[in-house]
């Protein structure tokens, strides 16, 4: 792929009162990446989280809506980009989000009204912001969104099982309250449950599969990590036991807890406490006790994995958003993290605080100066 | 009819109807489907025709309210002590569908391929929503069963969790009463191809196959 143009790219995009934009038009030649200096404060990341909200969910700042539009104004915003991916047959489409003055939420293909989802499909995107620089630090349920982000990327229907199975829990947990709760009818939830949480669970296994696949084949100079899931019935599916069986031995050990689950007032074990471990391999060092350097290079070695996953996946990569991507990197990791992403053959919009920081990006990438005025951002050629 | 419109609107402005078109207003809009709006549009419409409709429909209605009962065997919605499906002498007594709702036994009956008796829960169990199996009719289901002994016991609830979770309890209960029980088949829509359905649907239309 390196050298060619990318198959799935942001060509042209406009802003309309998105936050720190009043209005923005930037076309991008052939779909190169860009990167975006300026100080802080000056709308860089407001960029790219204009982009990441053409996929599902809620951006890359995970905001509610109301935020979007632009104050004092409040009239409405909207991002529109001229699209190319390999699912549009026309090679490229005019993909809308944004919302009318009245916050009524509106997506848009092409100019034709269509459901949020419909954008899903071409809009493939990963990013990566310094939120996540803690993640090894952070708690359980931080590494378990941040997986569970990466497994939905592969299969759309993850967040709707995991609500299932904290819907089959929540019941469970009711009625383990009472004082001699109908048996029975605990055994019909701790089924649900099993099915449920089996398949989230598999659908997680699945993404570590294809993410360490993905590293294997990677030459680049990032420190790699090794990555487990911990929890049932993660570590029983990761051994190799079928599902059928990891289901089984799930529902057991839920009925054998019930006791325990009860005094506890909730589930102990299944995948609502999974966690993600990961160790340094060249140093066998766990990766909460590496450097603040090293710990983001681990972070960008899973990004980059699975972007590469997400490639074979879809028959071409996604588009990257990497935010204040290499504020932690010396020259050398910087060079190898360019490096990567020219292999990658992928489109990437990253920021960073100063040009320097992007001297070894590649030639054609678009750089740009990123400013505050009164009238809000305002971009100039570099 | 939009009392904005009125000079005189506000809090202490005149209703623009009379106490009986307000009430009728009132009730229409508690239907399922149906908001202020639409109740003002409907109940409009219902007075222009007096005749040809709305005194039709009042006394309609007047003969529902005083007719309608669930069915004293299967808890049916209808107009008599034993519903017009229980009464029918040519239906199958070996066979038996459970649904959450007469909706659901109305979309089975428009299939018309069942042959068999029915038996309507009320809702499923829900222990967030305070629904257990007293809540529903489910003894007298079990009771039912355990009398007429049928060859099989077919559980055609919805396939979210509560409904689920129901089928599991119901289904446990029916294998203490030695009566064998079916769930509806989950798997690949009709017209679907199987490139486009996620790994779930598919494990569950692979796990229901079937001799062909």
């Amino acid at each position: 792929m390196a050298g060619g143009a990318p198959a799935r790219a942001a060509l042209r995009l406009r802003l309309a009162r998105f936050r720190s934009w009043s209005a923005l038009q930037l076309e991008i030649p052939a779909g190169a990446s860009v990167a975006l200096t300026g100080p802080n404060g000056a709308g860089k990341t407001n960029l790219l989280e204009a982009l990441s909200l053409l996929a599902p969910g809620r951006g890359l700042r995970g905001a509610s809506p109301e935020e979007f539009a632009r104050r004092p104004e409040r009239a409405g915003w909207a991002v529109e980009v001229l699209w190319r991916a390999p699912e549009i047959e026309a090679d490229s489409a005019e993909l809308r989000v944004g919302a009318d003055s009245e916050g009524r939420r509106v997506a848009r293909l092409d100019g034709r009204e269509v459901g949020r989802s419909a954008l899903g499909a071409p809009a493939r995107l990963v990013w990566l912001t310094p939120a996540l620089d803690r993640l090894f630090l952070e708690s359980p349920g931080d590494r378990r969104r941040f997986w569970d982000r990466l497994t939905l990327a592969f299969v759309p229907e993850h967040g709707e099982r995991a609500l299932a199975y904290e819907r089959a829990m929540r019941e469970r947990n009711r009625l383990l309250e009472e004082a001699s709760p109908d048996s029975r009818w605990l055994g019909a939830l701790e089924e649900e449950m099993a099915r449920a949480g089996t398949a989230l669970s598999l659908a997680r296994v699945e993404t570590l599969r294809r993410l360490s696949a993905a590293a294997e084949e990677a030459s680049e100079d990032f420190p790699a990590a090794r990555l487990s899931l911990t929890g049932l019935p993660e570590e029983a599916l990761a051994e190799g036991f079928a599902p059928e069986e990891a289901e089984a031995a799930f529902r057991r050990r839920l009925a054998e807890g019930r006791p325990r689950d009860a005094a506890a007032r909730r589930a102990l074990i299944g995948p609502h406490r999974m966690d993600l471990e990961a160790v340094y391999a060249a140093k066998e060092t766990p990766a909460a006790l590496c450097s603040t350097g090293e710990q983001k290079a681990l972070l960008v070695g899973m990004i980059l994995a699975h972007a590469r996953a997400l490639a074979e996946f879809d028959d071409a990569p996604p588009v990257l958003l990497l935010d204040e991507i290499s504020a932690h990197f010396d020259a050398g990791r910087r060079a190898a993290l360019f490096q990567a992403l020219a292999d990658l053959g992928a489109q990437v919009w990253m920021t960073g605080a100063e040009a320097r920081l992007f001297e070894s990006a590649p030639p054609e990438t678009l750089r740009l100066t990123v400013r505050e005025t009164l009238e809000g951002s305002v971009l100039e050629g570099a | 009819m939009d009392s904005s419109r009125r000079p005189n609107s506000g809090p202490n402005a005149a209703s623009p109807m009379g106490p009986e078109l307000a009430r009728l207003i009132e009730l229409l809009a508690r239907l399922p489907g149906l908001g202020p709006r639409s109740a003002r549009r409907a109940a409009l419409h219902l007075a222009k025709r007096r005749e040809a409709l709305l005194a039709p429909l009042a006394e309609a209605m007047a003969l529902a309210a005083e007719k309608i009962r669930p069915c004293s065997i299967c808890g049916h919605i209808d107009t008599a002590e034993i519903c017009s499906i229980c009464a029918d002498p040519q239906r199958d007594d070996g066979a038996l569908c459970v649904v959450e709702d007469s909706a659901d036994l109305w979309a089975i009956e428009r299939m018309g391929a069942f042959q068999g008796r029915y038996h309507v829960l009320g809702g499923c169990l829900s222990a967030l929503d305070g629904v257990g199996p007293e809540e529903l009719r489910i003894p007298q289901l079990l009771a039912r069963a355990a009398e007429a002994k049928p060859r099989e016991v077919v559980l055609a609830l919805n396939a979210t969790v509560d409904g689920r979770a129901t089928a599991h309890y119901l289904a446990e209960a029916f294998a203490d009463l030695g009566i064998r029980t079916s769930v509806l088949a989950q798997g690949v829509p009709m017209g679907g191809e199987l490139e486009h359905l996620d790994e779930g649907t598919i494990a569950a239309a692979f796990m229901a196959r079937r001799g062909l």
